[in-house]
């Protein structure tokens, strides 16, 4: 099986904005077909992989989640000077979109998000934040038709940025490049399809998580699972900071796996967190919990289809999420796809079941 | 029932770790039904089989609070805290609050926030477990915390922490208690559901699971009888149990409110009309599972929900178990 950067890197690199995500699809369903019994692609889009558990039956089925998508942003006019207006697509802070580099569309069309000229500005512009609606890109075109001619309305784009390490230090390797929230997510669970468990798997690469957790939803009622895991890139604002400050950061980057007790969208079941304790404890792997009350991620829409579904999150430690350059660890990476291994040889009936 | 409510309103249980209010309801309806489920998200569903020739009722109280979560533990030991459901930051200030295990702690602001200057806000405060170092402080990042001030009965006022919505609990218990040994035809699905303050979420899966003829969500509403209450309301604490019209999440069904204000009418039971602004309750979820349900809820007049001491009226709390009894006791509800 192919290496976990080398993985990271093409699903990094590659496009696939909420609502656009073939690309990202293609490359997935190809590195994991020869592991898994059965592919499918539902009608949002989202990629069910069917791994048979080796154990004895009534195998448990469990499901794990992780989102193809990224955020980017949508192409709503072409104007008449040939610049476009553009919609964001998911959460991005505004703050980081100005002069960002962009690829819009199949044909991966360059351009640039306009920023006015420092020498321009007053001092109050400076720290005003322009809101999306102002914002406009430049393709480098004169007019309306030659803007036209490379895109249309309802092109979808995200932040251009290519993958690149930056240590490769064994003792801290840490990498750089988009949408690691959720390659990051994709790439653990394409390694972890890597081997068999004794439980039956489904490994459902999602859509449109970023916009609402849609693909999610609809995902786990087709598969109805028994337990679910959600592979997430979460948040890590550990630096800058002073050394001294006393404050928990959300997540540590090297710390390992960050385990969520409760975020904005979903109480994790406690006999899963339970569950990916003792398997940390048994393989020796240092886990960490993310800050409660941030964020949502699949788990938050999978656990309550149907008549419910235990569900929990790990999340791999990603800083600067959602801007066109984050960083992670890939030892983190690498511990989380463990992390979930680990757990899927340990888990039974019991652990889902709720004291009291 | 005064013990009742004082065991269910003691009980510790936040949005997400409802284990021990679940066992003490569990204890409480042992005996009372046929058969008890706990679900993946924690809700416990008690069943009462009918006779048959019935519908499958659910009727829906949440055992959860609000609470907080803590999120970071200082240097110096203070706990500081993400809410579990919404809390008013305003009432959280010097307030005392208490850990599963039964730790205490006093919610503190920080020194640099002048409340006179500007309303605090939740992330400026933190709970003091009275230690004089971190050393001495057990608690950690996730452990969980509610208001907890002890049950009073006063007069026809009953006064706890978390009347919302322990008390909608109560009137279900006390519901089973005075249906035993009495025969209806109805499947009667009884759904102390978990998870409500931060969704509703347990609602959402037991009425999939149920899949019932008609849901009644029994929880606490507003009132309009205190000093310049805004907006204005008609519910009154004393006046009998609230009916709800349509609150801020969903629209109750107009036949299921006919059929209980003329069963009210007909028992002789007091009962008021509810059109809450701010505010829903496990209804919203259950209205639209499946190809939807006829859905309305049965409310108890409370003062200060949300905030440490909630006030409910006991004649409006008897006239719910009262409604509930006579609407459940016909051969058909809708």
């Amino acid at each position: 099986m192919t290496e976990l950067s080398d993985l990271l890197e093409r699903l990094s690199n590659e496009f696939g904005p909420s609502g656009q995500e073939r690309k990202v699809r293609t490359l997935i369903r190809d590195e994991i077909s020869p592991h898994v019994d059965r592919v499918e692609v539902d009608a949002l889009g989202n990629l069910l992989a069917y791994k048979q558990g080796t154990g004895p039956e009534p195998r448990l089925r469990v499901m794990l989640s992780a989102h193809m998508d990224e955020v980017g942003f949508m192409v709503t006019r072409i104007e008449k000077g040939g610049h476009l207006r553009l919609r964001l697509v998911g959460s991005i802070d505004k703050r980081v979109l100005l002069a960002k580099r962009v690829l819009i569309g199949e044909a991966q069309i360059p351009g640039v998000i306009c920023s006015p000229p420092p020498h321009l500005q007053s001092a109050e512009q400076r720290v005003k934040v322009l809101d999306a609606d102002t914002l406009a890109i430049d393709v480098g075109a004169s007019s309306e038709k030659e803007a036209g001619a490379k895109v249309k309305v309802g092109d979808y784009g995200v932040l251009a940025s290519r993958y690149v390490t930056l240590s490769a230090d064994p003792r801290w390797p840490t990498v750089r490049g988009k949408a690691f929230d959720d390659r990051a997510g994709c790439s653990a669970l394409i390694s972890i399809l890597g081997r068999s468990y004794p439980v039956d798997l489904i490994a459902a690469f999602t859509v449109q998580e970023e916009v609402g957790l849609r693909g999610a939803r609809v995902a786990a009622y087709r598969a109805a699972p028994e337990a679910a895991f959600a592979l997430e890139g979460t948040i890590c604002d550990d630096t800058p900071a002073p050394e001294d400050e006393d404050r928990t950061a959300v997540t540590r980057m090297g710390d390992g796996p960050a385990l969520t007790l409760m975020d904005r969208s979903v109480v994790s079941h406690p006999g899963m967190t339970r569950l990916l304790e003792a398997a940390a404890e048994a393989q020796g792997i240092k886990i960490q919990y993310k800050a409660p009350g941030l964020g949502s991620t699949d788990s938050g829409a999978i656990h309550l289809t149907r008549a419910g579904v235990p569900a929990s999150v790990i999340g791999i430690p990603c800083r600067y999420i959602h801007s066109p350059a984050s960083i992670l660890n890939l030892d983190d990476l690498a511990n989380t796809a463990r992390l979930v291994a680990a757990a899927l040889e340990l888990i039974s009936q019991q652990d889902l079941v709720r004291q009291g | 029932m005064i013990e009742l409510v004082r065991r269910l309103t003691d009980a510790f249980g936040v949005s997400g770790y409802e284990d021990q209010i679940r066992s003490v309801i569990r204890a409480e309806v042992e005996g009372l039904a046929d058969e008890m489920r706990v679900d993946a998200l924690g809700n416990l569903a008690v069943l009462r089989r009918g006779t048959g020739g019935g519908q499958k009722v659910m009727l829906a109280a949440h055992m959860d609070q609000i609470g907080l979560m803590v999120s970071h533990v200082d240097d110096r030991g203070y706990l500081w805290f993400t809410s579990i459901g919404y809390l008013y930051a305003l009432a959280c200030w010097g307030g005392q609050v208490r850990f599963a295990d039964g730790t205490v702690g006093t919610v503190g602001l920080d020194g640099r926030v002048n409340p006179t200057k500007a309303l605090p806000a939740l992330r400026d405060m933190y709970v003091d477990v009275g230690a004089t170092g971190r050393a001495e402080v057990k608690q950690k990042v996730g452990d969980v915390a509610v208001f907890s001030l002890p049950f009073v009965a006063q007069g026809d006022a009953w006064f706890a922490s978390n009347m919302d919505d322990r008390i909608g609990c109560a009137v279900l218990v006390q519901l089973l208690r005075e249906l035993r040994g009495q025969e209806i035809t109805h499947d009667l699905y009884v759904v102390f559901t978990a998870q409500e303050e931060v969704g509703p979420r347990g609602a959402v899966v037991s009425a999939y699971a149920i899949d019932p003829d008609l849901a009644i969500a029994v929880d606490v509403t507003d009132t309009g009888d205190t000093p310049h209450a805004s907006p204005p309301m008609e519910v009154h604490m004393g006046r009998g149990v609230a009916i709800k019209v349509q609150d801020s999440g969903m629209i109750s069904h107009a036949g299921l409110n006919r059929r209980l204000m003329a069963t009210a009418d007909s028992a002789g039971v007091p009962y008021q009309l509810e059109v809450l602004q701010g505010g829903t309750t496990d209804a919203y979820s259950i209205q639209v599972s499946r190809q939807g349900i006829p859905t309305t809820a049965l409310s108890l007049p409370s003062r200060y929900i949300h905030a440490p001491s909630q006030i409910v009226d006991r004649r409006d709390v008897e006239a719910a178990v009262a409604l509930l009894r006579a609407f459940v006791s016909q051969p058909t509800c809708i």
